[in-house]
């Protein structure tokens, strides 16, 4: 085991991280302030109750899983597609590491400042509305769970992407849609039937659903399932990137 | 490959690496490396010439595990580059032909960033002396992207060295460098030589492999054509091989001609004789009227250096026709 390569690579992503502390950490704490202040005061106002919690309340699982699932995956896939990029991946290439402990590397950073952002964005939350979590652990190890995951998702994002375009496509054109499709900002009961049932197909639904039961103990789907998809999903993940580690896909020609 | 087999028979130094039957087809189709044999020993500096597109970058690549090879094997003190790449890899250091190198890290993150992924433990003292050596010291809290490319060049060398390797590959190391970082250059890879160090450098620049090395290879089209000691290369260049197709096979040269010292291949189909070219007279009409008079009859001839002596021309007008880039 290469523990000082595995830290390396960490520290490395890191310090790409408190390079760019604008755009990784207050990037993200303005646009949550604002969702506060537009959805949370203007508009919450003159909306009823969701499931017996306040507007502001009711959205901020879904903030945070917006900004949990955006930043793992922009951050990993940014991560390992950079040195694809500019060549610097040589060196990776022809050390003495493994895939896995790249991985655990670019990963590990990635779910880092996600977790870090993750409790961030609480804090802000917690700056505009009176919070109360009823289940904490429950909601760290989701948060954990699916920055963990994500940042996988991210990370074979970066080693598929051959280009900047591929890389934005899946956070902008996928990610994003989904975390709104996904009862963010609105409780799937509001739905007509048809798309209640659709909505059942979308993964995100899932993780707000959990996310909001560690809050607030309301939920779309069983806490249980939430928690077995996020499982499920990471394994699924874990699983392509042993393929990679297996085959060298796109790494190594 | 006559030339390999004496060579390797005569020193009795150790080989660090060998590679066996290696080669490469990308997944294009196109077939990069051609089974290539080779042995390299521990401490000495090797020459790997070739034009663009011969081969060498990918024959390296290969060594460090950034391309996988098709078929082959590769063993570095005993381990396999395959099996045992936690073993080979640690003892290796690249410094890649590109200047691909970080942007917005310090000269001295980087250089311990690269010590790290090798698995070393960290060493400021050791950094410092790598750095010192370079002429980097002063650089040290530079971002890499304020460097000109014959500093950067240093950064990756000092990467390069940043785990201790005992192998060290140099990827054209001279291009579009300047004179004083080439006599730079020569005086780290002389150094490091006389630290044990093993190196193996590719270059298209045939002065530069004779002023360095101590032995040569040529790689044309994927294929190694000939790894020779560059003493005795550079005493071949002068000369050609003669090589008669005689009709009927003979079982010994002819007193008659023995002036000529000719040599006779096993079977006796073939006689080869060597000549200078720098010499006043080659001697070939003469032969060829004594073996006339001799009876030996022959029903095809060729020199053998000449497809050498085309690489090495093809070689310098590479060399004189690129423009340095930096
Ligand atoms: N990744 C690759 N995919 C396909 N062909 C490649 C790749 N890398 C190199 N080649 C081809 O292999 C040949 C040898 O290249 P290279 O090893 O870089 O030669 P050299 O270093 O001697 O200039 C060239 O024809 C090159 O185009
Ligand atoms: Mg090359």
């Amino acid at each position: 085991m290469n523990v000082h390569g595995i830290l390396a690579i960490y520290r490395f992503e890191m310090a790409r991280t408190r390079r760019t502390l604008l755009q990784s950490i207050v990037a993200p704490v303005i646009t949550t302030s604002l969702y506060f202040i537009v959805f949370g005061a203007a508009i919450g106002s003159r909306i009823q109750e969701v499931g017996g919690i306040g507007y502001g309340a009711f959205i901020v699982p879904g903030l945070i899983m917006l900004n949990l699932l955006t930043h793992s995956i922009s951050n990993a896939s940014f991560g390992i597609y950079f040195p694809k990029f500019v060549g610097t991946i040589y060196e990776m290439l022809s050390a003495p590491i493994s895939t896995i402990e790249v991985v655990l590397g670019y990963v590990g950073a990635a779910a880092t400042k996600s977790l870090i952002l993750g409790l961030i964005i609480l804090a802000t939350a917690a700056f505009f509305i009176d919070l109360q979590i009823a289940h904490p652990f429950v909601m760290l190890l989701f948060i954990v769970l699916t920055s963990l995951s994500f940042s996988l998702l991210g990370f074979i994002l970066g080693i598929w992407a051959d280009n900047f375009e591929k890389l934005s496509v899946v956070p902008m054109l996928v990610v994003t849609p989904l975390v709104f499709l996904g009862g963010s900002f609105y409780s799937t009961d509001m739905l007509p039937p048809f798309w209640q049932s659709i909505s059942l197909m979308n993964p995100v639904l899932y993780l707000v659903s959990g996310l909001r039961w560690s809050f607030y103990e309301i939920a779309e789907v069983d806490v249980w399932v939430s928690m077995a998809s996020i499982i499920g999903f990471l394994l699924l993940c874990l699983g392509i990137v042993v393929y990679i580690f297996k085959t060298g896909y796109k790494l190594r020609s | 490959m006559l030339a390999y087999n004496a060579t390797s028979m005569n020193s009795p130094a150790p080989a660090i690496l060998t590679v066996t039957g290696l080669s490469k087809t990308y997944s294009g189709g196109f077939q990069a490396l051609k089974a290539i044999d080779l042995e390299i020993q521990q401490g000495e500096i090797l020459a790997l010439l070739g034009p663009n597109g011969a081969g060498k970058t990918t024959l390296i690549s290969t060594i460090c595990g950034i391309v996988t090879p098709s078929t082959g094997q590769v063993s570095v003190n005993g381990y396999d580059i395959i099996k045992d790449y936690r073993q080979t890899r640690s003892m290796i250091g690249l410094v890649p032909q590109e200047l691909h190198t970080d942007s917005f890290e310090s000269v001295w993150n980087t250089v311990s960033f690269s010590r790290g992924l090798f698995g070393k433990a960290p060493d400021p003292a050791y950094i410092e002396k790598v750095l010192k050596s370079l002429s980097l010291w002063d650089k040290k809290d530079n971002m890499i992207m304020t460097l000109s490319g014959g500093m950067k060049r240093r950064v990756l060398i000092a990467k390069a060295l940043s785990h201790e390797p005992t192998v060290l590959f140099l990827d054209e190391p001279t291009a579009g460098v300047d004179v004083e970082l080439r006599k730079d250059m020569w005086n780290i890879v002389r150094k490091l030589k006389s630290e044990g160090v093993t190196i193996i450098l590719t270059t298209h620049y045939i002065e530069e492999a004779e002023e360095i090395a101590d032995r040569i290879g040529v790689i044309n089209k994927g294929e190694l054509i000939l790894i020779e000691e560059k003493q005795s290369l550079m005493q071949k260049l002068g000369k050609k091989q003669l090589i008669l197709d005689l009709v009927s096979p003979i079982s010994s040269v002819p007193e008659a001609l023995s002036g000529y010292q000719l040599e006779m291949n096993e079977e006796g189909s073939k006689l080869i004789y060597t000549f200078d070219t720098q010499g006043e007279r080659t001697g070939i009409t003469s032969l060829l009227d004594d073996l006339k008079s001799a009876g030996i009859g022959f029903h095809d001839l060729n020199t053998t250096q000449s497809s050498l002596e085309e690489i090495f021309v093809s070689l310098v007008s590479d060399a004189a026709t690129e423009q340095p880039t930096a």
